[in-house]
């Protein structure tokens, strides 16, 4: 029967929200008393693909295909689909990530499957398949019944903590046959933010808001992110003046993520900005309003001018690193 | 060419939410209904773009929902579109909003199906790749720029840390978000016009739920904020280390 997890590499490695999916696959396949099966596409080493097993994968089907190296959703749904009917899947595991959202849903219409998508829970399966979900923009959860035969969740990623067990899963190469139309998205350019951590996996985030005044303070916030090897964010005004690239802003109309710490910094913590972070774990808000409504979201409030604050955070960051090495 | 957008009617993004009978519904008493912001500011917005610049030729909206949804794809209409069409049925599974949607489009010879990246409400963000897979068109999600040239579209879209642009062929299905469009307001001669557009109802498919929502939880609430002394960042660093645990 088998669980299948789509697992997602970047340039031939698997990364931590792979293994955490994996792992979520393999907490439903304990519940159903069956196994999992990763699915892996394009050019990835063996070593690689074996090392999915500490995770929790027992075998992983492995389309060597180069074309597979860059995401074609028509391809992708193609290669699940193909994997699914193989071993007889019930149960279809993606991220809830950019390309996990491109391929599961085409999987799930492809199948008539029901689908859980952002899932923040394992799946309840005493009455049913119930799983559960953010809604309303972080401000309330939904518990979903699947009650299709077929199955696909997203994961929301940054949800479960991962561990690194033993065990190493057996690689099989599966055939799929493609045509043109698989491929018929092509990519003319890339244009990656080197360096930085990318926003949407990182687990320590730090953001700034209007009350930093101006860019020109921003090495405030960078200096601290730096120590803490945390990403950067920001507001939407902070984005609409050109303060920060738009990629940094967070909220309801930008980017959604649930970091484990969340630092913001001189925001107001307008509804529509909460939108977007309140799944942090732990959130941090300094700010020198103690009426800001950020300080009722937040775990630690710091009340003071974020100038004057931060270099002192930073400064802290630093003698405790050295302290803990 | 001809485009459709697909919109949704969401809560006002301040809307407290409550639930009623026992967790099972979303109480929508004194709730105001708006434009999912990702159909009104970005989809809708470069569809009509589209068509101004004479690339395209005809736009259309489409909903799926009861009659309540009309003011809302009325306002739709008033910031632009030629007609709309409102699939008579509501659910909150995405398959069937999905196949009700594929199951009206399939035969109108759409070029570009355009929607939103995600819905507001249910936060899923599968209805464009879920359309595109039941109209075996191509899709492209998390847009922020569509531009079309000699049938083929150019299309940049977010990826994990930057940007990539993308070529496909049409027909083609896109999700929208920021950086697409600027938001427009409607003005007075949209709205008068949008009075005396054609809306349509179609009847509803009959197409099988796959999945339905039981209940909903409300968050856990916060226990309240520590404050902590600004000249005592040592403390906090402390605090995330060892009560927080995420450093
Ligand atoms: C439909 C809609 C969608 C929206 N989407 C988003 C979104 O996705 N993301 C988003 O962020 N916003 C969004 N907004 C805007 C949102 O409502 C707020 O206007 C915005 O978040 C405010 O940004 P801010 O907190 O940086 O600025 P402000 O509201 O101006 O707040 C600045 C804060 O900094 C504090 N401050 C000032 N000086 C200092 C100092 N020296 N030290 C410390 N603190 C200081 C002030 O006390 C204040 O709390 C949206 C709005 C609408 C209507
Ligand atoms: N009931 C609906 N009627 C028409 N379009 C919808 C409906 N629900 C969702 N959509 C479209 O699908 C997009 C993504 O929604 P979702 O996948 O539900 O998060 C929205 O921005 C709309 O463009």
């Amino acid at each position: 029967m088998s669980i299948i997890v789509l697992a997602e590499n970047a340039g031939g490695s698997f990364k931590k929200k792979t293994f955490e999916a994996v792992q979520y696959a393999a907490g439903i396949a304990q519940s159903m008393g069956t196994t999992v099966t990763a699915v892996a596409l394009g050019n990835i080493a063996d070593a690689e693909l074996q090392s999915l097993g500490a995770y929790g994968a027992n075998k992983v089907l492995h389309v060597a295909d180069a074309r597979l190296n860059n995401l074609s959703a028509r391809a992708y749904t193609k290669v699940l689909a193909t994997a699914t009917e193989k071993e007889g899947a019930k149960v279809i595991v993606a991220l809830h990530d950019v390309t996990g959202k491109a391929v599961a849903p085409r999987v799930a219409a492809r199948l008539k499957a029901g689908m859980v998508a952002g899932a923040v829970s394992q799946p309840d399966m005493s009455n049913g398949f119930v799983v559960k979900k953010n809604v309303f923009s972080g401000k309330a959860f939904a518990f979903v019944n699947i009650t299709s035969d077929v199955k696909v969740i997203t994961l929301m990623p940054n949800t479960f903590a991962v561990k690194k067990g033993e065990g190493s899963a057996s690689v099989e190469k599966l055939d799929v046959a493609f045509d043109d139309k698989d491929f018929s998205v092509t990519v003319k350019e890339v244009n990656k933010v080197t360096g930085a951590v990318p926003l949407a996996e990182a687990e320590l985030v730090v953001s700034g808001g209007r009350g930093m005044k101006g860019p020109e303070n921003w090495h405030y916030l960078e200096d601290l992110a730096k120590e803490l090897g945390a990403a950067l964010a920001c507001s939407r005004p902070v984005a609409d003046s050109h303060w920060r690239p738009h990629h940094e802003h967070v909220g309801q109309t930008g980017g959604t993520i649930r970091p484990n710490l969340y630092i913001a910094t001189g925001i107001s913590g307008a509804i529509q900005h909460l939108a977007g972070v309140n799944g942090s774990k732990t959130i941090v808000v300094i700010n020198k309003d103690p009426e800001a409504p950020f300080f009722k979201a937040a775990d630690y409030g710091v009340l003071g001018d974020a100038l004057d604050v931060l270099p002192k955070l930073t400064e802290a960051v630093k003698k405790w690193k050295a302290s803990h090495n | 060419m001809k485009i459709l957008v697909c919109i949704s009617q969401v809560p006002d993004t301040t809307t407290k939410i409550a639930f009623g009978d026992n967790n099972t519904t979303f109480n929508t008493a004194g709730v105001t209904m708006i434009i999912n912001p990702y159909d009104e500011w970005y989809s809708l917005v470069r569809a009509l773009e589209l068509k101004e610049a004479g690339v395209a030729t005809a736009v259309n909206l489409v909903t799926v929902g009861k009659a309540d949804a009309e003011p809302v794809i009325r306002k739709a209409l008033a910031l632009g579109g030629d007609e709309a069409i409102r699939i008579d049925t509501d659910s909150n599974d995405p398959y069937v909003v999905a196949a009700q949607i594929a199951e009206y489009a399939k035969s109108e010879g759409y070029d570009l199906v355009l929607c939103g990246k995600e819905s507001i409400d249910y936060n899923n963000g599968v209805m464009g790749a879920m359309l595109a897979e039941m109209l075996d068109m191509n899709y492209i999600g998390f847009a922020s720029s569509l531009d079309i040239a000699g049938g083929i579209a150019t299309v940049k879209r977010e990826i994990e840390g930057g940007e990539e642009t993308d070529n496909s062929p049409l027909p083609l299905v896109v999700s929208c978000q920021k950086g697409m469009a600027e938001a427009r307001i409607p003005n007075m001669r949209g709205i008068m016009a949008a009075r005396t557009k054609p809306l349509k109802v179609v009847a509803a498919a009959a197409v099988n739920p796959v999945s339905a929502i039981v209940s909903y939880e409300m968050p856990p609430a916060k226990t309240g904020v520590k404050m902590i002394d600004a000249d005592k960042m040592d403390e906090l660093v402390n605090l995330l280390h060892t009560e927080a645990k995420v450093i």
